[in-house]
């Protein structure tokens, strides 16, 4: 066998995801999420706050329930049958920092928890602000 | 009332349904996932795309990480407006600053007292 | 001394002994099929440390200490330790032999090094190097998944593909004329690397060095697959397992009779919710420390070939998109020490 009939024949042999019950159930996860995050906007819409403000204050909320469980380490295991539906969520952002913040405490409040904190979040901020700034050069120079 | 809710469990739902697609169907690793939602959502925010989506899906689509990317983008909008070029640097985090820092203090206070578990 | 028979393999030409072994492990392999088999299981996976770093090396600390205490013996009377780990610059091993005071030489082979640790080990006793070495070697779920994966308390799925590093450590201690277990030949690998980069489907990269480490020993030694009553491969996992059975059918050499993987004995696989099966190097230490060499002791299994894969990656030339090498060593451990009587 050559490398590349082995090749083919290992992507024979890995057995397929369980998608009938994966995407399904990133479905409902996610969206009970943005079903919870609605509630807490439209509390906030209720006691007459702006609608930016509701909709910042939503995300607030599903960060700080994520960091809750993740620091009782009750996240990780709701992902594992999630999947996406706790990862694209604002709750998969708030986990990917908290997780490496608990787990690199070990090694210093400094390089550890510091630092380690944006292993994962820091690509998202990089790559988005990136992103925004390349679409506010182009407003600037053709949009006026 | 209701059908807001259901709006929103719909749209949140999809979103995390392609990501669930991405994840089963690519050899997209999560952090590439969460990089490239929020940099789809810059796009599609910066497309006025994204716009009616939040308009029907209130925070079914304000909560996925494309709501994210979309707020940069129209934070940068707005900035850009009415600042000018100055704009362009400030929008992006200015918009999202609440979110960021919130994330920011929760992950050191949790870790702070929590410590990691072995799974079983 | 040993003899080179063939181009890879090596004969034993006095009988050198396993004279003990011990493994330990945590919850997990304790609720695994093998788990009553373990000398010492200590439900707290933390071993009352600080850091996964720490509790990797209480546990293979503590392999070590049961291993000479079966044995009657004190850190004294070991003339040379041989151990690794998967920790960045091993640090697991060489903490844990921290009080020990035996000459150590620290080993890399990744999740191979049980194989490559009491190779050594066998040929150094058996060339009159040592009276007494001693080969050990861990893997700790915790700490494996920290520097190789992510935070534990990450919300990742695991792919199907996946394996389940195993928190176990085993220790073997090896001397002359001793009865058995004895080990025959040894086989060094070659690294192999058939192109597989995908850092979660470990098996597939292995199963390649496995074959080639299987196939030079069948070759030297003029032997077939049918000489043994166990044929015991490292953590292949299903998919690597089944890669390798391909392998092997293609060269006329079928393993599906007697071949059976420790990283599929570890765990039920099912139940346990392991995905592919078991890994790491506390994988093949442990089945063979618990489960393996006992009934070789015994007699109940007379001709087992034992080997261990590891792939030899880094995170770094992961991230490099380097493609996964891996190795393979082999030890041919039997009830018998095929000295007198048959010519072998």
């Amino acid at each position: 066998m050559t490398a590349k009939e082995y090749q083919s024949a290992s992507d024979k042999a890995i057995p397929h995801s369980k998608s009938y019950r994966n995407i399904p159930m990133a479905f409902l996860v996610g969206g009970l999420l943005c079903v919870l995050g609605q509630a807490v906007m439209n509390l906030c819409l209720y006691y007459g706050m702006e609608k930016d403000i509701a909709s910042a204050c939503a995300s607030m909320s599903l960060i700080i329930l994520s960091a809750v469980l993740t620091g009782c380490n009750i996240y990780d295991n709701i992902a594992q049958h999630a999947g996406a539906g706790t990862l694209v969520p604002i709750t998969g952002f708030a986990n990917s920092m908290v997780s490496p913040a608990m787990e690199f405490k070990t090694e210093g409040y400094v390089l550890g928890l510091g630092a380690k904190m944006f292993s994962i979040a820091g690509p998202v901020l990089v790559y988005g602000v990136s992103a925004s700034v390349i679409y506010g050069l182009i407003l600037f120079i053709f949009g006026r | 009332m209701l059908m807001e809710y259901l709006k929103a469990f719909l749209v949140g739902g999809i979103i995390c349904a392609i990501g669930q697609v991405l994840i089963d169907y690519t050899k997209l690793t999560p952090a590439r996932i969460l990089v490239s939602f929020v940099v789809a959502g810059v796009i599609l925010g910066g497309l006025g795309l994204y716009q009616p989506l939040l308009d029907f899906g209130g925070a079914g689509a304000s909560v996925p990480l494309t709501g994210f990317g979309a707020l940069l983008a129209k934070g940068v909008r707005e900035a850009v407006a009415e600042k000018g070029f100055f704009g362009i640097f400030s929008g992006g985090l200015t918009a999202s600053a609440a979110g960021v820092a919130m994330a920011i203090f929760t992950s050191l206070v949790t870790a702070l007292i929590s410590k990691p578990k072995d799974k079983s | 001394m040993a003899t080179r028979i063939g181009t890879y393999t090596l004969r034993l030409d006095k009988p050198t002994s396993i004279i003990s072994f011990a493994a330990a492990g945590s919850r997990k392999e304790s609720e695994g099929p093998l788990g009553k088999y373990f000398d010492c299981i200590n439900e707290d996976s933390t071993f009352g440390e600080k850091t996964w770093e720490k509790a990797e090396s209480t546990l293979q600390k503590c392999a070590v200490t049961k291993a000479l205490k079966k044995a009657f013996l004190t850190p004294g009377d070991i003339d040379l330790m041989l151990a690794g780990d998967l920790l960045n610059q091993c640090i697991g091993s060489t903490y844990g032999a921290r009080q020990m005071g035996i000459p150590y030489l620290g080993l890399y082979g990744a999740c191979s090094t049980m194989a490559e640790s009491l190779l050594l080990a066998a040929l150094l006793t058996e060339g009159g190097m040592g009276h007494r070495c001693l080969a050990a070697t861990s893997s700790h779920f915790c700490s494996a998944e920290r520097q190789f994966r992510f935070p534990l308390e990450y919300g990742g799925q695991r792919t199907p593909t996946a394996q389940w590093t195993v928190t176990g450590a085993g220790a073997c201690i090896t001397a002359l004329q001793s009865g058995p277990p004895y080990i025959r030949e040894v086989t060094i690998g070659t690294i192999e690397d058939y192109g597989i980069c995908d850092i979660n489907n470990m098996g597939a990269a292995m199963a390649p060095a496995a074959y080639a480490t299987l196939s030079h020993y069948f070759h030297d030694t003029g032997t077939k697959p049918g000489d043994f009553d166990l044929i015991l491969t490292g953590d292949l996992g299903v998919i690597g397992s089944q890669l390798l059975h391909q392998l092997m059918d293609e060269a006329k050499l079928s393993i599906t009779a007697n071949h059976k993987d420790c990283g599929l004995l570890i765990y039920d696989r099912i139940e346990q919710d392991v995905h592919a099966g078991g890994s790491g190097c506390g994988c093949a230490a442990t089945v063979l420390c618990s489960y393996i060499l006992p009934q070789i002791q015994e007699g109940s299994l007379k001709d087992v070939l034992f080997m261990a894969t590891g792939a030899m990656m880094s995170p770094t030339s992961v991230q490099q998109g380097e493609t996964i090498p891996a190795i393979a060593h082999l030890l041919h451990l039997s009830h018998t020490s095929g000295k007198e009587g048959e010519s072998c």
